[in-house]
């Protein structure tokens, strides 16, 4: 990078909110997808809305691509640096700037920490409702740049329900704000559509978030089942029985084993392990309670215990949200996927993973949001076995496809980012991502914001879809477009 | 934005009549007319494939568009720059699948909401969204112009509850996005920048989203006294650990009442209405009948000329606004009445002359606007329209959005003038 632009932005963010050490830039290379890396040209932390404007508007005038970072564990390669391009990291900016409970509002800055939200609100006995596995360590910006669920949106949505507007430096360096602190605002919903754009349009800089009162009552109920298949047919018992828990999770028998030799949850040892958590008035729940222990027994539940105290609660939770990671007691290496299907094609897709992976040779262990269709299966492979590391993420990649062919997505939480946008194409028509493509352009016509992400094949803003020009098959009556 | 040239010679409507068949393309009449401009013709089309053609056509010869639905809320908005044609989704009104055991639908843009419901409530499920007159608004209607009811308190909006959508753009592409299950961050979410868009981006062909169980059994409460001490009862009770379906705030000239709808088992409910008895001590409560939860469309009704205004503000901020409406309507002499979410939406009507109605518009969106909140002239006659953004002022998003705006509708077809800034 030049010795100029470089002065410009060390002028901008100070000595020390500039990297551009080799050894330093490295942390920058990767995200929590560690099987992409690229060294970025320098990394810069800013501490306020106006330096992300002044390095906004130098990265304008001389065409440098940016991504924009968070904590930097993102699961899709979201925050992947460009070669040519900088790195803007957001964690400086980590303010709560204010809490107004009257109104359930809270404001922050994007580097600060989603547990941080609740953990400011709790003792008024709120809570911020998205909680991603990672919500210890990962941030409100990426929250937002990824849409983030976790295992209660089954009940409470996601992040885009959860946030109600932001502050938003356009690449060209413009503030906006997009909705705020009162609903339907006037005009097009483009909080709705910033909130999981994976920072392609532009970077928040400030977050109006909503927070919830705390229910008055939460039990999680354990059930031990021989299969996930019967364990999917108590979750549609559940959901047939007009139920909306507040959180419906499954493991299968590798994944408890994994949970079980990292955090000693106490899970039973059995086939298909579901998770149930209802909220909400103590009678109620108790009635509910009642009723999801039934549907249980009689799909076949041959152990079901309800979590007695809120440790208890913790414990059980700490085994399902430590799950990923401790994959890694059970194998060298995994892959996590992030696929979504219909709730009811579960039996069908279950059993076609399980032929894939017994084709190809490798585990894999399940651990799902059972209630929203979520699966995260997680591909176990040894990478010192040369090759091993492709016949895993060729499985991953035919995991995903049949959450298409079923039906469903992709992802559910994790987002395309550098991963998986070749698949866009598969789940998408070409008119669907050149419709998606126009947002971008709007937003960002010189492609300098995160490029190269979600969209499998970069278009220039320049190129208007062609007007249409009808084909001699159809002038000839022959054929028809559609 | 440039004022519309409307390019209506040399039209040649029977390439229309052959894209939609010829007996759905009719003369247009004087009901077909928005804020008074009056289209040709109107179309339509029985697929979303001839919709989207039919679009293409309108486009290709230069005519502006008006894509309509139950025509329920077609005077919402700006009165349009002009229109030549009405694309009605009045045939694509299906609902193609109900898959009760995911909970979700897929549905024609052109069903009706009431219908809908009817088709839902056979596998005990709903869209848990109460909009204005559901027998006739459609499904496309209530996205495009973001509608509502009592039930966003627990449930949320329609952003909160579409989940895929399909539409068709002016050069005649049909594009998707989403998909049929709930939870899904593949790609941009233009479900929600087409809802509460007005049509004025694309036509909404299809759209999915995620069904909530119908409450096994419910019960409403309406407590009466001062404006000031219901506002305060309606934070004590979203501070406490109640969780009701519905919380709606009334008030009018020398009254005023606070509803509250809890759904659920008879124990929960029970428990809740105890509760919620004791949170408000000497506040007197009594049941109150389902029909308290039509009280955001039956003021829609009543004496003309009205103006009604959508709000939104701040939840605790309910009183002020029903203080500033109240001083308002008092100054030029005009009967008043407010209904209000405890999300902070509401609508305010006022009847008198349109002279006075103008200019109350005009001040109590002032005074809206400092306390941070925002105000819409939803319902008012064209003479009332005449002059203003009926939507506000425009923020510093309004460049952004005319980006937007000239992405999807480089042209202006769809709807030129009727939303927010001239768009």
């Amino acid at each position: 990078m030049e010795a100029g632009i470089l002065n410009e932005f060390r002028a901008i963010v100070g000595a020390s909110g500039l990297i551009t050490e080799r050894e330093e830039l490295s942390t920058y290379e990767c995200d929590g997808l560690t099987m992409f890396r690229v060294l970025p040209l320098a990394v810069l932390l800013p501490t306020s809305t106006e330096q992300v404007q002044a390095i906004m508007r130098v990265c304008h005038r001389e065409k440098i691509p940016f991504v924009a970072r968070g904590s930097g564990t993102g699961l899709s390669g979201g925050a992947l640096p460009v070669a040519n391009g900088i790195v803007i990291s957001l964690t400086r900016m980590n303010r709560i700037l204010d809490v107004d409970l009257t109104n359930q509002r809270v404001i922050v800055e994007p580097g600060v920490m989603n547990l941080n939200v609740t953990a400011r609100v709790a003792s008024d006995g709120y809570f911020f409702a998205p909680d991603p596995s990672s919500q210890q360590v990962c941030s409100i910006g990426g929250n937002v740049a990824e849409n983030s669920g976790g295992a209660h949106c089954l009940k409470y949505g996601f992040t885009t329900t959860h946030v109600l507007g932001l502050e938003v430096v356009l690449p060209d360096g413009s503030l906006v704000h997009l909705g705020g602190q009162t609903l339907d605002h006037p005009g097009y919903d483009l909080l709705g559509v910033f909130v999981g754009s994976e920072g392609t349009l532009g970077i928040a800089t400030k977050v109006i978030l909503r927070v919830m009162k705390k229910p008055e009552v939460i039990q999680v109920l354990l059930a031990a089942f021989n299969s996930t298949n019967e364990a999917g047919a108590a979750v549609s018992g559940i959901i047939a029985a007009g139920m909306l828990p507040a959180a419906i999770e499954m493991m299968d028998n590798l994944a408890i084993q994994a949970a079980e030799a990292a955090v000693h949850a106490n899970y039973p040892n059995c086939g298909g392990l579901l998770l149930v958590e209802l909220d909400g008035p103590a009678p109620e729940v108790e009635t509910l309670m009642e009723e999801v222990a039934d549907v249980c027994t009689k799909c076949g539940a041959w152990e079901i215990h309800v979590a007695q105290s809120d440790a208890e609660r913790a414990r059980v939770w700490k085994g399902r949200k430590a799950a990923f990671a401790a994959v890694g007691r059970i194998s060298p290496a995994y892959i996590v996927q992030d696929g979504v299907i219909p709730r009811t094609a579960l039996p069908q897709v279950m059993s076609e993973v399980v032929r894939l992976s017994s084709e190809v040779g490798l585990r894999v262990a399940n651990v799902f949001h059972a209630g929203d269709g979520n699966l995260h299966p997680l591909v176990l492979y040894d990478d010192s076995v040369p090759g091993q590391d492709k016949l895993a993420e060729k499985l991953a990649g035919d995991i995903l496809r049949l959450c298409i062919k079923a039906g469903g997505s992709i992802t559910g939480e994790h987002g395309v980012g550098q991963e998986k946008k070749m698949f866009m194409a598969e789940m998408f028509a070409e008119p669907d991502l050149e419709t998606m493509q126009l947002v971008r352009c709007a937003f960002d016509p010189e492609n300098l914001s995160n490029p190269e992400k979600i969209f499998p094949r970069p278009r220039l803003c320049g190129e208007r879809p062609g007007v249409y020009e009808p084909h001699p098959l159809e002038i000839a009556g022959v054929a028809e477009r559609f | 934005m440039p004022a519309e040239t409307g390019v209506t010679t040399h039209v040649s409507w029977p390439e229309l009549a052959e894209i939609v068949g010829k007996e759905h393309l009719s003369a247009a009449d004087t009901t077909d007319a928005i804020d008074g401009v009056a289209p040709q013709m109107v179309a339509e089309p029985g697929t979303d494939e001839d919709l989207a053609r039919a679009l293409r056509w309108a486009h290709g010869a230069g005519l502006k568009v008006a894509p309509r639905g139950g025509g329920t809320k077609l005077g919402w908005g700006n009165p349009p720059a002009s229109c030549d044609l009405v694309l009605s989704t009045s045939r694509l009104n299906s609902c193609l699948e109900h898959a009760w055991a995911d909970m979700t639908v897929i549905v024609e843009a052109g069903c009706r909401v009431g219908d809908l419901q009817k088709a839902l409530a056979e596998h005990g499920q709903r869209l848990a969204l109460d909009p204005l007159w559901p027998e006739r608004a459609t499904i496309g209607g209530i996205l495009s112009t973001n509608d509502s009811g009592t039930l966003r308190v627990r449930y949320g909006s329609l952003r909160d509850l579409i989940i895929g959508i399909t539409v068709a753009l002016p050069d005649g592409t049909l594009a998707k996005s989403g998909g049929k299950v709930v939870k899904n961050v593949a790609g941009y979410d233009l479900a929600k920048l087409f809802t509460g868009a007005l049509g004025t981006l694309g036509v909404i062909v299809q759209a999915i989203f995620r069904l909530h169980p119908l409450p096994r059994e419910s019960r409403s409460l309406s407590f009466s006294g001062t404006l000031e001490s219901l506002n305060q009862l309606l934070l004590t009770i979203q501070a406490s650990k109640l969780t009701p379906t519905g919380l709606q705030l009334q008030a009018e000239q020398g009254s005023a009442q606070l509803d509250i709808r809890f759904d659920g088992t008879a124990a929960g409910i029970q428990a809740q209405v105890k509760q919620v008895q004791q949170i408000a001590g000497s506040v007197p409560g009594a049941d109150a009948p389902a029909s308290v939860w039509a009280s955001h469309q039956a003021i829609w009704g009543g004496a003309v000329p009205a103006l009604v205004s959508k709000f939104s503000v701040l939840p605790a901020q309910f009183a002020a606004v029903c203080a500033q409406v109240e001083r308002v309507a008092e100054a030029q002499s005009l009967a008043w009445k407010v209904v209000g979410q405890s999300v902070g939406a509401g609508y305010a009507r006022l009847e008198g002359n349109e002279q006075a109605l103008r200019t109350a518009l005009l001040t109590m969106r002032d005074q809206v606007a400092r306390m941070g909140g925002t105000m819409v002239g939803l319902g008012c006659p064209v003479a009332v329209k005449r002059g203003l953004d009926v939507w506000g002022p425009p923020s510093d998003a309004q460049s952004l959005m005319v980006r937007v705006k000239q992405r999807f509708d480089p042209d202006r077809t769809l709807n030129p003038g009727r939303f927010l800034g001239g768009i």
